[in-house]
């Protein structure tokens, strides 16, 4: 997981890798949630280039971490997301609420 | 063409990718695109999430799969011995969970529906679940 942070725009990148499951996304949420908290930045982007597979648990986990940010008013994008990914996403169309940029 | 095979693992949840690993590997002889692929490996990882957060509670128990296949068509069941499911139609609806706190999202059964071409689930409160999934692997125009 690539965690990076660009104080200039107070922009947080977080990048995936691997699998995101049930099994995966403890660590996931945690590395995340330590992410936000410690920046509090005013956007986050989750970003998808290096994962491999995702299931439902995304959708939860992905959610999970909105909310953190919306505590503090921070705004949420995704990107990099393939076609598999999208077909799981846009069943709660969760493009609405973190919009899908490139 | 026609084969079988049965898996049998512990409730642990670093078997989520291990067993829709292994099943995405015997469906493979039947040449499926990548996309069937990963529709197979994605029903699969919610069957057997499901089988370990809901039927066991994380508690040890053991899941079975049986995988068959028949001409170009994969079964595949998932079975727990867990706490069973109360009211089936409920439990299938969209966004249905009874774990929210855990960031479950409710979409494990509406996936696998999505995803396969046949879905039933057949349960009985105290004694387990069984999912079983059908998809037809469309035969490839011989180059
Ligand atoms: N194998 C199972 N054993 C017991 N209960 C189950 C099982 N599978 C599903 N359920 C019940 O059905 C509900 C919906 O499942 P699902 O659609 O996968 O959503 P989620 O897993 O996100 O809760 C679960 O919250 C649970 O109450
Ligand atoms: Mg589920």
């Amino acid at each position: 997981m690539v965690i990076d942070y660009d104080k200039a725009t107070n922009n947080l990148t977080i990048g995936f890798d691997g699998e995101i499951d049930h099994h995966s996304c403890n660590e996931i949420a945690v590395l995340s949630d330590d992410a936000i908290r410690k920046y509090l930045p005013q956007r986050v982007v989750f970003d998808f280039k290096n994962v491999r597979f995702m299931d439902s648990a995304g959708i939860g986990m992905i959610i999970g971490r909105y909310k953190q940010l919306l505590r503090f008013g921070g705004k949420a994008e995704m990107k990099n997301i393939n076609n598999e990914i999208k077909r799981i996403f846009s069943m709660v169309g969760i493009f609405k609420i973190i919009p899908l940029v490139d | 063409m026609e084969n079988e095979m049965k898996l049998e693992f512990k409730s642990k949840s670093c078997n989520e990718a291990f067993a829709r690993i292994t099943v995405a590997a015997f469906a493979s002889q039947l040449d499926p695109t990548i996309e069937e692929i990963s529709d197979i490996k994605t029903a699969v990882s919610e069957a057997v999430t499901n089988s370990i957060i809901h039927g066991y509670e994380n508690q040890e128990g053991n899941i079975h799969i049986i995988c068959k296949i028949e001409g170009q068509v994969l079964n595949v069941e998932v079975i727990d011995y867990g706490k069973g499911i109360e009211n089936l139609e409920i439990a299938k609806q969209p966004l249905y969970t009874t774990k929210p706190e855990l960031d479950r999202s409710g979409m494990g059964f509406t996936i696998m529906e999505n995803f396969m071409d046949k879905f039933e689930v057949e349960s009985i409160v105290g004694m387990g679940t069984k999912v079983k999934m059908q998809k037809t692997i469309v035969r490839k125009e011989e180059v």
